[in-house]
């Protein structure tokens, strides 16, 4: 029997009708997108709340009593993680990625609409367990968000007993949950396109999230063996990471574990997670620069062939994050050399979208302001990357305050500034309503200037040799006492930024209460989630008729035509411009 | 973690061969125009569950490669911590197990075979044999878990004996998910009216569980010969 | 306008920040200057880039804002550009990676006659290893480890009777000879860095790690530890001091080697008893302790602790601060001991007198106390008892007046900042938790019901 394609067949749509069903059971795929944001945008004002108590200790040493070692590495280490793992990845993936995939592909929902209400609700769990941690003995865990053993088990380290298994249970439950999405987007960007929806007419925060989720499926699964086997360690005693240790005096059971194994388990995971993040982040931000300049993308094949490479070569990195953790010296050879490599994709990127608004038309939207800000913060944070990723300078520089000015800037300002472009960007659509144009503006500027002042100091004090996870840094004789001026001033700049979120939240609350209506498409956009019927968009998102894509999803300005954007199903009309006025080919 | 990369650029060469190569060299904005089903790039044939099922099974081979590898690394006599590592004789009960495995893998087939002749009985027959093998195989592993309890050389700081039980659990933890989703397929279709509906599920449960058959086998080869 | 401003401005900030910056690599102090060259080289290649690009974009932000009239152009791409862009790109990368390589080539490959330390890192403290005259290092046996054996010595390998065995956080070196650092570790991941020598690598349990270096300064440098291991990562402090040749070997002799610690003669309580006589006179006579003269109970004290604080006593590490007025008294009792069996005896007496309870004179919030004692435990002992494996000496049973005391002394540095008392040094450090009377008064409270 001839099997239809999803598109084409008749669907069923099972519209929910109780509350329940709409706003809390609902697999509708807008509504578990929103749960996802929502639950990971509480996690990261609870993670930033966590930075504020770090830098009140960084910056007055002396002050705070409840601020004690144990509570500090507690804090370093949740932050860390929730910031990682709770926010980014879940709010790329489970929150941008359920909302626009079906959207931007032309779909219903997602082919796996059960199991993506199922995937949302294990996260939900898995941050429960997570916050379970601060309500056992011990606390939790303070080993660092990389759990290292053999301490982030033994006694000296805060949570060991206790903390650690609920982090370890945690990142399991997020595991599992992250598959059953991650089988979702995959196989909706597969099968469930509409008419005439090629990959290579995909708009680019497809490609991002897909590639991306493709990426996390492969390595989310070395994070989860890691977990396990440090987990049965603790548990039960078995060595596979516990060599012969001495611990208060005593000769512990284990013997001949290796905790150079958990370090290559976890990175291998671990460096194509900041790509899990980053895809995403890479996809959105060349869309919100398309539209907003009015102008195509630049390279946009260029665009596709780099999403696909850096995460290919993602895989073959790992290790420039053990460079000096003892492992044969030689592999650093290789480590730095395809560190190095993964560098020139990036930079074609970053060319293609300052080319993109070369000769553009450029609007200056909030969205376009945020994208602009992460293109400068993004050459930054990735410039300083090539130091770190080189083995000899990272030899002085490993473990200092510039790899932490460096993962903040890539991972946490620069994906952040696209974080709140995207939401503005998208606002209309999902709400019907406008927001703010002042309280955006003010959000945008003092985000940029404030976590740019934060970040840029540090650099240079990593490079003096001041390390990180200090509790406190005095006695060291080297270190003047300038340095902790600088301590001081960052943590001005960072509890301004952490306020200035504040108006991020007031735009939202009172653009919902009373925002201007939208209309369906403010910005003249040409992809898909634009063209719905409703906005915001109902169950099952395109009414009757599923639509039919003509083109791709960069046709803005094109010669010819007396609109500077043409819709994706916008079918040709009998004038409109031949093929060999597409530009040269 | 030589193997791990091997097994990771493997599959994702076949993933970016399969579904990308060939596409993206298109040039997406020549050819404005509707794509007509003859030339259609878009979206495969296939049903979308057996996409997912394939797409899980790539997950579930990243799991075990990477624990074959963290196995094979820990073991390296010349990595000085693996001279902990102490090989010890898996129980003879394992041979049942593989045994009972592959009589269930093969009675899932027939009953496939069944299914797809309109045999209803067979199909049925073939579901149930199937069921029970797989169950005995699971508590088979309860079987030689104990034998290796009971040892003489049992030592959790052992690794080899603590990746015996890691290794075997999260293989049977896996069985135990088909296991769900057999009983479904299972009970739907002794609910006669059902059985063309299941259809689909029947085909995607004997890939399952000869994929878990496969692992197996590797799984079993590597703690025979370690 | 105004984004492409701030732009050019922040980039402009940004390099002024560079070349204002005080911040930069501390002084040179080892061969490693190609490290600091290829962070130079990188800075130029990222910073020209940054420039540029920023440059760049700023300008492309003004000449192409959003005009009615206007069209932006439709080019979906120019594979020339790309092409071009893709290898310079590429040449930056490899000026950068080429220059690493090759340094990371001579990092990898230690001289032939570089002299071997060994450096011995556990959960907080340093210690370190020389092979002696012998050149080669005895064996090490995890077993052994005991409070009278630190290194976990072998007595049965002839090589270890000459090692030389230094505790106390401290390692000399000679001025340019280069040198391997063996690193062990007893417990966790530590990481032996010194910023001046630019090289760092991480201690891993279970296997032993390298680095070399030749030192070309001479001075005192502060070894860090920089790999989490623990709540007390930060106060996991080490000096390195290097030194004319000459100087290092006296230092060196005045170290004792493993075959002298295992030999030192059996302590003498009935001598020490003798000695005795004169600290009873502050101390008590079952050494008690009597808090109008200041003086704490040293009763009950473990005996390596006893030791530590009356050869600090002697030699200067503690007593010398002016404003520690009752640790001054102690400096001339100390210097009445003539030697270290001198001491080892008086110890062995103190060791046998009565620990009886003291009383209680603190009061503060127990419930608290606990909370911040949870801290203090790691070393001290969640029982208050001490870990000799810690350098910790027990808290309970001792006066806590006299803990408030010297948890004051810790925080002012009036303790503990003598050059030579690295665990002093780490008290300092972790009395920053403490940052009023409050607090201390609370964690004794609390350690007073240990």
């Amino acid at each position: 029997m001839a099997y239809v394609a999803i598109a084409d067949q008749e669907h069923e749509l099972h519209d929910p009708h109780s509350f329940v069903t709409k706003y809390i059971w609902s697999q509708d795929h807008k509504v578990i997108a929103i749960q996802y944001s929502v639950t990971a945008i509480v996690m990261g004002l609870f993670g930033m709340g966590l930075s504020m108590l770090m830098r009140l200790q960084l910056a007055y040493p002396d002050t705070f009593s409840f601020i004690t070692p144990n509570a500090y590495y507690q804090h370093v280490t949740m932050h860390g993680m929730i910031m990682v793992i709770y926010l980014l990845t879940a709010l790329f993936l489970g929150g941008f990625g359920n909302y626009l995939i079906p959207l931007m592909c032309g779909a219903r929902d997602m082919v796996f609409p059960f199991m993506n209400m199922l995937s949302y609700w294990m996260y939900l769990l898995s941050v429960f367990l997570l916050m379970t941690s601060y309500f056992v003995p011990g606390g939790p865990t303070g080993a660092g968000w990389t759990l290292y053993p053999p301490q982030s088990i033994l006694p000296g380290t805060p949570g060991f007993d206790w903390g650690i298994i609920m982090m370890l249970a945690s990142l399991a439950v997020f595991i599992i949950a992250f598959t059953m999405g991650g089988l979702n987007y995959i196989t909706t960007v597969l099968q469930a396109r509409c008419r005439g929806m090629t990959l290579m007419r995909m708009p680019l925060s497809v490609w991002g999230i897909f590639v991306a989720t493709i990426v996390g499926l492969l390595a989310f699964p070395a994070l989860f063996v890691s977990a396990v086997m440090v987990g049965l360690d603790r548990l039960v005693g078995t060595s596979f990471f516990m060599p012969a240790i001495l611990s208060a005096g005593q000769n512990l059971d284990y013997q001949g574990g290796s905790p150079l194994l958990f370090q290559h388990l976890f990175w291998f995971f671990g460096h194509p997670e900041v790509y899990i993040v980053a895809l995403p982040v890479f996809g959105i931000v060349s869309d919100l620069l398309s539209c907003h300049a009015r102008k195509n993308i630049f390279g946009y094949r260029m665009m596709v062939w780099a999403i696909v490479a850096i995460a290919a070569l993602s895989f073959v990195v790992w290790a420039h994050h053990m460079f000096v953790s003892g492992m044969n010296p030689y592999f650093g050879f290789f480590f730095a050399t395809t560190t190095l490599i993964i560098a020139i994709p990036t930079a074609i990127k970053v060319y293609n979208w300052v080319l993109t608004l070369w000769r553009g038309n450029i609007r200056y939207t909030v969205p376009m302001l945020f994208a602009i800000g992460f293109i400068f913060t993004f050459t930054n944070g990735g410039l300083t990357g090539l130091f770190l990723g080189n083995v000899t300078v990272d030899l002085p520089l490993s473990d200092t305050y510039f790899v932490v000015a460096h993962f903040h800037m890539v991972m946490g300002v620069s994906p952040v500034l696209v974080l709140f472009g995207a939401v503005y960007h998208w606002f209309p659509k999902i709400t019907g309503k406008m927001f703010n144009e002042n309280l955006a503006r003010w959000h945008f500027w003092l985000t940029l200037l404030g976590t740019y002042a934060v970040y840029l100091p540090m650099h240079y004090i990593g490079i003096l040799g001041v390390p990180r996870r200090y509790y406190a840094t005095l006695g060291a004789s080297f270190i003047p006492d300038s340095v902790q001026t600088v301590n001081v001033n960052i943590t001005i700049a960072a509890l301004t930024v952490a306020a200035a979120q504040s108006l991020f939240f007031i735009n939202v609350i009172w653009s919902l209460m009373k925002g201007k209506p939208a209309g369906s498409n403010p910005w003249n956009a040409t992809t898909l989630e634009w063209q719905t019927p409703d906005t915001p968009p109902k169950h099952g998102n395109w009414g009757p008729k599923l639509p039919e894509v003509y083109r791709w999803a960069y046709d803005y300005s094109v010669p010819g035509h007396s609109q500077d954007f043409i819709p994706q199903n916008e079918p040709p009309s009998s004038h409109s411009a031949t093929a060999s006025e597409h530009g040269r080919h | 973690m030589q193997l791990s990369t091997l097994v990771i650029a493997l599959l994702t060469a076949v993933l970016v061969w399969t579904l990308l190569i060939r596409r993206l060299s298109a040039k997406p904005w020549i050819q404005a125009g509707a794509i007509d089903a003859a030339h259609n790039a878009g979206p495969t044939t296939l049903p979308a569950a057996k996409i997912g099922l394939w797409i899980f099974l790539g997950v579930i081979t990243s799991l075990f490669a990477l624990f074959f590898t963290a196995y094979m690394m820990r073991m390296d006599p010349h990595h000085a911590a693996g001279v902990t590592w102490v090989p010890f004789d898996k129980p003879a009960f394992l041979w049942v197990n593989t045994l009972l495995l592959i009589l269930g893998s093969l009675s899932m087939q027939w009953a496939r075979t069944g299914e797809s002749q309109g045999r209803i009985n067979t199909l049925k027959t073939g579901l149930t044999a199937s069921g029970f093998c797989i169950i005995g195989f699971l508590v088979g592993q309860i079987v030689a878990w104990n034998q290796v309890r009971e040892a003489e050389f049992f030592a959790l700081t052992n690794p080899a004996v603590g990746f015996f039980y890691l290794l075997t659990a999260v293989h049977g933890l896996h069985i135990l998910g088909g296991l769900w989703v057999w009983a479904g397929a299972t009970l739907r279709i002794w609910r006669a009216d059902k059985v063309i509906s299941a259809s689909l599920t029947v085909e995607l449960c004997t890939v399952y569980w000869h994929y878990l058959l496969l692992v197996w086998l590797i799984l079993f080869g590597l703690l025979l010969s370690t | 306008m105004a984004l492409a401003v701030v732009i050019v401005l922040l980039v402009i900030a940004t390099v002024i920040f560079h070349f204002a910056s005080p911040w930069w690599f501390t002084p040179l102090a080892s061969n490693w200057g190609t490290v600091d060259n290829t962070v130079n080289i990188t800075f130029w290649v990222t910073g020209t880039v940054f420039i540029l690009v920023n440059f760049f974009l700023a300008y492309v932000v003004i000449k192409y804002r959003y005009r009615k009239d206007n069209q932006a152009l439709y080019e979906p791409e120019n594979k020339k550009l790309e092409g071009w862009l893709t290898g310079i790109t590429a040449v930056g990368v490899a000026a950068m990676l080429a220059p690493g390589l090759f340094v990371w080539a001579k990092f990898v490959d230690v001289p032939d006659d570089a002299a071997e330390v060994e450096a011995v890192g556990q959960q907080w403290s340093w210690s370190f290893r020389y092979p002696g005259k012998d050149g080669v290092f005895g064996r090490v046996d995890p077993s052994l480890f005991s409070v009278d054996n630190l290194f976990g010595m072998s007595p049965d390998d002839p090589h270890g009777q000459d090692d030389i065995l230094v505790e106390g956080n401290e390692v000399h070196l000679p001025v340019n000879k280069p040198v391997k650092f063996l690193l062990r570790s007893k417990d966790v991941l530590h990481n032996f860095a010194v910023a001046p020598f630019r090289a760092k690598m991480d201690l891993v349990p279970g296997m032993i790690t390298y680095l070399w270096l030749t030192p070309t300064q001479t001075g005192s440098f502060d070894i860090l530890c920089e790999e989490l291991c623990g709540m007390a990562h930060f106060a996991m402090r080490g000096i390195v001091t290097v030194e004319e040749e000459n100087e290092f070997q006296t230092w060196l002799a005045g170290q004792p080697t493993f075959a002298q610690v295992a030999a030192s003669p059996k302590a003498d309580a009935v001598t020490g008893q003798a000695t005795f006589a004169v600290c009873a006179a502050c101390h008590g006579v079952n050494g008690e302790g009597n808090q109008a003269l200041n003086a704490p109970k040293t009763a009950g004290g473990e005996g390596w602790y006893l030791k530590r604080q009356l050869h600090s006593f002697k030699h200067g590490l503690r007593g010398v601060n002016e404003k520690d007025i009752y640790g001054m008294q102690m400096a001339p009792f100390a210097a009445t001991l003539a030697d270290d069996a001198a001491i080892n005896n008086l110890v062995a007496y103190i060791e046998g007198l009565p620990n009886n309870p003291v009383q209680q004179t603190v009061t503060g919030d127990i419930e608290r106390g606990r909370n911040l004692y949870a801290n203090c435990g790691a070393c001290h002992g969640m029982d208050g008892k001490g870990l000799w494996s810690q350098n910790a000496p027990r808290l309970a049973g001792v006066n806590d007046w006299y803990l408030i005391r010297q948890l004051q002394n810790f925080k002012q540095g009036v303790r503990g900042g003598q050059a030579g008392d690295g665990h002093g040094k780490q008290m300092v450090l972790m009395s920053v938790m403490l940052p009023s009377e409050q607090d201390m008064n609370d964690v004794v409270a609390y350690i007073n019901t240990l």
